[in-house]
């Protein structure tokens, strides 16, 4: 096998892995620190991918369609949980699980109304639009590098914001103990509304990054939800460094499951079986390997402190 | 007082020929009007409503009611949507589905509740086969003969090695299937992703090791406006051949845009195929609904002119199934792909052409004929059918 095929590979096991970190990282804390459960947050990567493309065809900026989108569901977020969820809190998660669905629904629905169900696209920032030779005939998008290199960006500054300063100091007091944070005179809904507007930002903030990859279409959340929620089972709920390093454990996984599974099961078996068997195994092992954690760590890899 | 008595029958009998002839031809369509694929029962909806239209509401001289119903891609709920059109709305017609799997879920329904269903895409081969049915018709094609389409091509132009890939189910299986029977060429690999995968990066660097003349893939939907885009950013385009089914056509073409440019297809029709009714259609289908129309929406404008026809022919009379299905058998009309003649299997024996995606002036993409690939091109099924 060569080596710079699995370089390649590596590479985007990393791109899978931080673009799951975006949308999980706000996932973990709005379960962690709110204990609640929600179902919509891919719809907030589908809307962030689709707000992108709109302002995108009313700026013909990618920078400028990116601020807009990124305020919108920031603010998109913000309304959600002021109309619907803080209604929710107090609810059991059965009752969370069916409103957040009927969201996805509705959500799906209405991008479909507003804009069509054919896929949208989202044309790449021409100063990034080029790609770097890495192997013998294939060219790496310089895009992909550069979604690798923001997803690590924004995973420094959370560690930053949730281990330095005064907010996240709130933010993890409120997901060891809201009733002793809010006694002491914090409000606690605000803070609640600030990190749920804040993850809703990052999902949208995932799917403007990944939509000049892939298509922009109605249920493009759905798939990345479950993923994500397999990263915030492995990482441990509520734990940002856990999201981060289980997105990448999940994304590399992943990725070099469905690279060489096929290969390897080769050296085993014929290549007819191999080439049947091998998708079927790459397609399980993201859950065998949560089944596995959920085994040995019940509470993930790494839970946040407290819980 | 007997003047009065006849008087009165003659009015009700008259009352009754009115309201025959005012009741209207009832159509169902089912097809997926939701989820990513709604795109495809779009344009087949569009295409039978712009037929009806272009024949003033009207179809074999009868004023016709469309009832249209989605299949949300799921084969239970379609069958439960079919057999409301056929037992409580009496439809006599069904148009439809776009899947493989829908269509299976349906034919019994349907068939069985004497209606007669006409499929503008899905063919499978069982019911080009053994399980063929005298109240199915096909006005798309029998699946295998599109995929042959890019494996006849292959072979003919001298391709060494080709690297294959579909997604992980029956239809996927079947494409590769297809194109390998008329290849004779290397395969170098042979991959299935899973059914919706999003991201192709992995599979892109095994091409890419792999070095091949041309790919081969069938990827409908999102996942080959999503594969088109990242085949472009890998730079393999301009390495490989890229042959396709169902990946690049008028429905996915929106998004994929200047990244799908020079991509092959193969395609019984093509917007711009030469003759004057198709002409037409694309320029009023442009006008109505903004957009290109893709082999969806053509294949059930087609089923509305082979119901049009046929009911002219046994003038109105639908209600005798026997004339009826030997009407619709002769395919008296012009198909918009031209040459178009029936099967004993009901499936249509018809040309299929090389398209390749090209931009046209207006900034439009559409898929245009390269070459007739196969001429007069009958499933090879039809002989396993007991109709003659």
């Amino acid at each position: 096998m060569p080596s710079s095929l699995l370089v390649v590979q590596i590479l985007n096991g990393l791109q899978l892995g931080v673009l799951l970190f975006l949308i999980a990282a706000g996932l973990t804390l709005v379960f962690g620190v709110m204990d609640f459960i929600n179902l919509a947050h891919g719809v907030q990567y589908m809307l962030g991918a689709y707000l992108a493309v709109a302002f995108y065809s009313l700026t013909s900026s990618f920078l400028a369609a990116l601020v807009l989108a990124l305020a919108a569901t920031l603010v998109f977020g913000l309304l959600l949980e002021f109309a619907i969820f803080r209604h929710l809190y107090d609810r059991d998660h059965l009752d969370h699980v069916i409103a957040t669905f009927g969201i996805i629904l509705f959500l799906n629905h209405g991008v479909k109304l507003v804009w069509g169900a054919a896929p949208l696209s989202l044309p790449m920032p021409e100063l990034f639009s080029g790609s770097v030779k890495l192997a013998d005939g294939l060219l790496y998008p310089v895009w992909r590098l550069v979604v690798i290199a923001c997803g690590l960006l924004v995973a420094v500054l959370l560690y930053v914001l949730v281990a330095h300063t005064r907010i996240g100091m709130l933010v993890r007091a409120g997901a060891n103990n809201a009733a002793m944070v809010s006694a002491l005179g914090v409000n606690i809904r605000r803070l609640f509304m600030i990190v749920f507007g804040f993850g809703a930002m990052l999902a949208g903030f995932a799917g403007i990054m990944i939509a000049p990859i892939l298509s922009v279409e109605p249920g493009m959340g759905d798939t990345v939800l479950i993923l994500a929620f397999v990263v915030i089972v492995i990482g441990g709920i509520g734990s940002i460094r856990g999201a981060f390093l289980a997105a990448l454990l999940i994304g590399l996984v992943d990725t070099l499951g469905r690279s060489f599974s096929v290969d390897i099961l080769r050296l085993v078996m014929g290549p007819s079986p191999a080439r049947t068997v091998g998708p079927a195994i790459a397609s399980m092992l993201i859950y065998l390997l949560m089944a596995v954690v959920l085994y040995i760590r019940p509470s993930g890899l790494f839970p946040a402190k407290g819980r | 007082m007997k003047r009065l008595v006849l008087l009165a029958a003659v009015a009700m009998s008259l009352g009754a020929t009115v309201a025959q002839a005012q009741e209207k031809l009832k159509i169902g369509i089912i097809a997926t009007l939701s989820g990513p694929p709604a795109v495809l029962g779009q344009q087949l909806r569009n295409g039978f409503n712009l037929a009806v239209k272009a024949l003033d509401g009207k179809l074999g001289g009868r004023e016709v009611e469309i009832i249209v119903a989605d299949d949300e891609l799921k084969p239970d709920l379609a069958v439960t949507k079919v057999k409301a059109l056929v037992e409580r709305d009496k439809v006599e017609f069904v148009v439809g589905p776009i899947f493989s799997n829908v269509l299976a879920a349906i034919m019994k329904p349907v068939t069985e509740g004497g209606a007669i269903l006409i499929s503008p895409n899905a063919g499978t081969s069982n019911f080009a086969g053994k399980e063929c049915n005298a109240n199915f018709f096909v006005t798309s094609y029998q699946n295998d003969q599109v995929f042959a389409v890019s494996g006849k091509h292959a072979q003919d132009s001298g391709i060494k090695k080709v690297f294959l890939m579909a997604p992980n189910y029956q239809a996927g299986k079947d494409a590769l299937a297809g194109f390998k029977a008329f290849f004779n060429g290397e395969i170098v690999d042979e991959v299935y992703v899973p059914l919706n995968q999003l991201d192709f990066s992995a599979e892109l660097a095994k091409i890419a090791a792999a070095k091949p003349d041309a790919i081969y893939v069938f990827l409908p939907g999102g996942m080959g406006v999503n594969f088109v885009k990242q085949f472009r950013q890998a730079g393999l385009a301009a390495t490989t051949t890229f042959l396709s089914t169902f990946t690049v056509d008028e429905s996915t073409l929106p998004a994929q845009q200047d990244a799908a440019l020079g991509f092959f297809g193969g395609a019984n029709w093509a917007p711009d195929l030469d003759n004057p009714q198709n002409k037409a259609f694309v320029a009023a289908y442009e006008k109505e609904f903004g957009a290109v129309p893709a082999t969806y929406a053509f294949q059930s404008y087609d089923a509305a002119l082979l119901i049009d026809s046929a009911v002219r022919q046994v003038k109105g009379n639908v209600t005798d199934r026997e004339a009826l299905r030997a009407a619709m058998m002769k395919a008296d009309f012009k198909s918009l792909r031209g040459n178009f003649k029936f099967n004993t299997n009901h499936y249509p024996i018809q040309d299929f052409y090389l398209v390749k995606v090209a931009k046209r002036p207006d900034g439009k993409f559409e898929t245009q004929i390269v070459k007739k690939v196969f001429e007069n091109y009958a499933d090879p099924h039809a002989k396993d059918c007991a109709m003659k």
